[in-house]
């Protein structure tokens, strides 16, 4: 893909000093030969790549995980991953998209259609037959930690459900919810609601679409587009008038703030508001209690807990807010994971040619949680996947921060992932 | 004294005398060409890498046009895969005169190029980087050239047709007979510097094909050939901004064409007469005019990653001409020196351009079938040389076939994908005598990092082939050598797939690696000198680090020796010294 302005990430490529150093970080790469590295398929391959070529010359970039430990790394800001992400983009506009692919990044439409009848679809999805097949038909592994739909509602069920008990205020913050908690992980959304309404804040849920990332990171960018458009449209006028959009999905925020306008050249003015009204929740929560706002009438909570920044998180380039904000709860006893990846990103571990390379990828922080020992009752991780990922390799259950802070509150029971009744 | 004899002698190992070569060799002639460094070492190796259209020239020069728009055609069968099928637009930017483009339209349909006024909004579609405010665009056949392949792979065609190419030889005086008014040259006596022998060599015809030093040769035989050396200078972007060659639709000057080749995209040229062909120096304001032009065509391009500079100098020629280099005509020129100046057995090629050096090697030949009294007819333009069955060249092509045969973990040169193999191939099938000669074959150490990773794994490879070498004892000589298969020589794929020749220290004498990776250093480091700021300075503190840090290659022994290459580097700072700077 050419470059189509100076603007494009394409044109980081320049700023690459050929030092290795995203080479040696790779996760994928360390554990994969089908996988030449960031260096080798990032800066150096567009090289070979650009021009209005009747093909795209090499498919192996199709191995990335998009996780972007290498952004991470680099020393000069070469934009290695969305390099990769375009190149692929370019080899799905050539080759058409598997119907695979396509299902997996339309998350939000499977989200609905399963809500319909959340029993059945878990069931017709999760049984080994099915899985079996999924496997042989669509190529999605059949160990892979595929989600399972909320039986109990919708988050939007549950608003409406509630409505009368939901916080009014003159303070107020927009919440972007994120396919998963709309219709897999409802909690992760009451969580997030009683947090911000005990903190005095009125929470406002516009509609809103899929953020695109499954697409993206699928390559369809033409669909992807349509998605933050409309996004665009929805909530970009709460931006415009201060209002903070806060997230619990960092990927959805990531998309918002970042891969959305990089990846689709995407800089009109309401996509560039919202890109900077746009908030990681605990991003958000930093600055309430920096500005010494945040209450912080926490409960003990005597857990170890052994905390994972996933990379989507940390491509935010925030710090880890979420650690900063815990690491405030009486008794919890945090371990910092430094591992570089659980080797799903995204939906890519789902897929049966790279389950086993997302598995080799994760083995760094399974070994992590492991060596934390026998009394670990919960490990902790911002993004969906990568909790249900942490699950799958570990046996133990996952939890997002928000619950755990929701929890130490007084709000929210951990085990049962559910708002403690009477307690809005 | 080492003697041989030929029919026709041939001097100069650049497009022009290595076309020369093939032609004659076609024609059933003896052939032995003499270069007196590597193939493409002048000017034909620093040119700006345009397959003219002829475009440029319409207005100004249609002689030279029509040239051009025949060879571009022909040369499009035989050299396809030296050759990308880029297109050019020719382009009206606000500070274009008025009816220029109009004459420039009327004077392409005049001498036959195809020239189609296209939309603004198709071309801003194809080249989204282009100036918006360019007001006009034309379409023309423009294409882009790979010099290094092209004339390795004639030199190959002409080596089949039984025509022997000496590199590393360099012609020290013509031999005349006879006295004045009756003078004839018999031939030459030739350096072959890498074994400091000399070599005589008896011809029947002697062919100066030297380029800008073409004056310097005449000169031994005591004929005056005023060659007007004009140097040119051109930037190379880290990569490519344009898939498409893009000219200002105007009078020739300074800076006017952007050519993508290969990865990179190159912005060119100035016009300067020099006193001496090898006078290579860059002026920062030849950089800053380039730079400044540059973003004429595509705003923003002076704050790209600038890779490297260089100059060539033009071989013009024109009778008794004393003007500006820039107003020579760009038109061919032989000369008979039998009708000219009274001696005969000699010809002198020279002017013209690369997208003509097979009409000038024609018409050459021809002249030199007429003297020796033959007659055969030229074949050039219909046989194709080995390799172009391989079709236009593809950018992908490297990285396609590294992926394919999964060559990751063999690349030397990881900017540009070159493998160890396609080091061994090019060592032992192409008389190397230094790293610069890879270079040349497969592109070594032309990336963003200009050598800083792969020099010293090519030195480290050029080590263990002589070692090995040592141990096996092979031999061959230079002539009745291996299959020379050099049209593959840049495909990764091959060189795997096909058995490593025998590699002969004769033929590539790697005498002491240290040395040639100190040389190849400061070769890459001359051309970074003049545009070392920004993205590319930062490159070169890493690449510092590594050598002079890491390797401490600074301190390698001064042991007094010189590869052919240390000469080179070496001309410009005497030269700076005599300025007194
Ligand atoms: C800046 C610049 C940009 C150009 N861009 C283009 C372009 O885009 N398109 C195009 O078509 N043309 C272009 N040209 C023109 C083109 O490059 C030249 O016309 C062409 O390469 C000349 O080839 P040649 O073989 O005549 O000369 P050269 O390539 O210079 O060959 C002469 C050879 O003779 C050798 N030699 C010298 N003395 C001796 C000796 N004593 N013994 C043995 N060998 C000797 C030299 O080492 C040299 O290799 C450009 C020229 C310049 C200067
Ligand atoms: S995004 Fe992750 S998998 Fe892809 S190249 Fe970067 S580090 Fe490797
Ligand atoms: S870390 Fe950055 S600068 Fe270094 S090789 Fe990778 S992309 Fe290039
Ligand atoms: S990686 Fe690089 S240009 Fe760069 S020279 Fe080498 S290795 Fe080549």
């Amino acid at each position: 893909m050419a470059p189509v302005s100076w603007h494009s990430v394409d044109l980081t490529l320049d700023e690459c000093i050929k030092c290795n150093i995203c080479t040696s970080h790779c996760p994928v790469s360390a554990v994969t030969d089908l996988f030449p590295g960031p260096k080798y398929v990032g800066p150096q391959a567009q090289r070979f790549r650009e021009g209005g070529q009747s093909r795209s010359p090499d498919h192996s970039v199709d191995y990335c995980s998009g996780c972007r430990v290498c952004n991470e790394v680099c020393p000069t800001g070469v934009r290695i991953a969305e390099l990769n992400a375009r190149a692929r983009a370019q080899i799905v506009a050539e080759k058409g998209l598997p119907l695979r692919n396509r299902l997996l990044g339309r998350n939000e439409l499977l989200g609905k259609l399963g809500s319909f009848a959340p029993a059945l679809a878990n069931f017709a999805l999760h049984n080994a037959f099915s899985r079996f097949m999924a496997e042989k038909v669509m190529g999605i592994a059949r160990e892979a930690p595929l989600p399972t739909w909320s039986t109990s509602g919708t988050f939007r069920d549950w608003l409406k459900r509630t409505r009368d008990r939901r916080l009014k205020s003159d303070k107020k913050v927009v919440y972007f919810h994120g396919c998963a908690t709309m219709y897999y992980e409802p909690f992760i959304g009451k969580a997030a609601v009683v947090v911000l309404e005990h903190n005095g804040y009125e929470v406002i849920v516009p509609e809103q679409n899929c953020c695109g990332l499954p697409l993206l990171s699928n390559g369809e960018f033409n669909a992807a587009r349509t998605y933050h458009h409309n996004n665009v449209s929805r909530l970009a006028g709460y931006a415009r008038t201060g209002l903070p959009i806060v997230g619990t999905s960092t990927s959805c925020t990531l998309t918002l703030k970042e891969e959305a306008p990089e990846l689709l050249d995407y800089h009109d003015e309401p996509a560039t508001t919202l890109k900077l009204g746009t908030y990681d929740i605990f991003e958000w929560l930093r600055e309430l209690y920096e500005a010494g706002e945040l209450r912080t009438d926490f409960q003990p909570l005597p857990l170890k807990l052994p905390y994972h920044a996933p990379c989507q998180q940390r491509a935010h380039r925030i710090g880890k807010p979420a650690l900063e904000l815990m690491a405030l709860i009486p008794e919890l006893d945090l371990a910092e994971s430094h591992a570089r990846c659980c080797g799903i990103a995204g939906t890519y571990g789902y897929k049966v040619e790279k389950y086993q390379i997302a598995m080799d990828v994760g083995a760094e922080l399974f070994e992590f949680v492991k060596a934390q020992g026998q009394d670990v009752r919960y490990t902790a991780c911002d993004s969906e996947t990568c909790r249900w990922q942490l699950e799958h390799g570990t046996a133990l259950p996952s939890r997002h921060p928000i619950e755990i802070l929701a929890a130490a509150y007084g709000l929210y029971d951990l085990e049962r992932r559910d708002v403690v009744a009477g307690k809005r | 004294m080492k003697r041989m004899s030929t029919d026709v002698l041939v001097i100069g190992g650049g497009s022009t005398g290595v076309g020369v070569a093939w032609d004659a060799a076609l024609r059933g002639l003896r052939v032995i060409l003499v270069e007196k460094r590597d193939l493409t070492h002048g000017t034909t190796g620093r040119y700006h890498g345009l397959l003219h259209s002829g475009g440029r020239y319409a207005v100004k020069d249609p002689q030279s046009a029509i040239e051009c728009i025949e060879e571009n055609r022909i040369l499009r069968r035989t050299h396809a895969h030296c050759i990308e099928d880029t297109g050019g637009f020719f382009v009206v930017t606000p500070e274009d005169e008025g009816d220029y483009p109009d004459r420039f339209k009327a004077a392409c349909a005049k001498v036959g190029i195809p020239c189609e006024e296209i939309p603004l909004r198709e071309a801003f579609r194809r080249e989204p980087l282009l100036n918006p405010r360019i007001s006009r665009v034309f379409e023309v056949p423009d294409g882009s050239a790979d010099s290094f392949l092209a004339t390795h792979v004639t030199a190959q065609a002409a080596r089949q047709a039984g025509a022997q190419i000496l590199i590393y030889h360099e012609v020290i005086d013509l031999l005349t007979e006879g006295g004045d008014g009756d003078r004839r040259v018999v031939g030459a006596r030739v350096c072959d510097v890498v074994r400091g022998e000399e070599v005589r060599i008896d011809a029947a015809i002697t062919v100066n094909a030297g380029g800008a030093w073409a004056g310097k040769i005449a000169a031994m035989a005591g004929v005056p050939v005023n060659v007007i050396p004009g140097k040119g200078v051109m930037v190379a972007v880290n990569h490519r901004l344009v898939n498409t060659v893009i000219n200002r639709c105007k009078m020739p000057a300074d800076g006017d064409i952007l050519v993508p080749v290969h990865t990179v995209a190159i912005i060119g040229t100035t016009d300067e007469r020099v006193s001496d062909p090898e006078m290579l120096t860059i002026e920062p304001w030849e950089v800053d005019l380039m730079l400044q032009e540059g973003d004429k065509l595509v705003p923003g391009l002076s704050r790209s990653r600038i890779l490297r500079a260089w100059a060539g100098v033009r071989p013009l020629y024109q009778e008794g001409y004393t003007g500006e280099s820039r107003d020579a005509t760009r038109a061919l020129a032989l000369l008979d020196h039998r009708r000219r100046d009274g001696v005969a057995g000699f010809l002198t090629i020279t002017g013209g351009k690369w997208t003509t050096f097979r009409l000038m090697a024609e018409k050459t030949v021809d002249k030199v079938c007429e003297q020796l009294g033959v007659e055969r007819p030229c074949l050039t333009a219909t046989t194709p040389v080995p390799g172009a069955e391989q079709g236009h060249y593809w950018l992908g092509h490297r990285l396609h076939e590294v992926e394919e045969a999964r060559l990751q973990g063999d690349l030397i040169c990881e900017c540009e994908l070159v493998t160890r193999a396609m080091i061994e191939q090019a060592v032992a099938n192409n008389p190397t005598v230094t790293l610069d000669d890879l270079r040349r074959d497969v592109r070594l150490g032309m990336g963003p990092c200009q050598g800083g990773f792969c020099t010293f794994r090519a030195a480290g490879i050029l080590h263990e082939l002589r070692l090995h070498a040592q141990e096996t004892q092979a031999q061959t000589d230079v002539n009745g050598g291996p299959p020379w298969n050099v049209a593959y020589l840049q495909s990764p794929r091959h060189s795997v797939q096909t058995k490593p020749a025998a590699f002969n220290p004769k033929v590539s004498p790697l005498d002491n690696p240290n040395l040639l990776l100190r040389d190849f250093l400061q070769e890459r480091w001359r051309g970074l000198t003049p545009v070392l700021w920004g993205r590319q300075l930062k490159q070169e503190r890493l690449d510092e680090l590594i050598y002079l840090t890491i390797m401490n290659v600074d301190h390698l022994p001064e042991d007094g020796e010189a590869s052919p290459l240390t000469e080179f580097w070496r001309f410009d700072a005497a030269g700076a010294k005599e300025d007194g700077q």
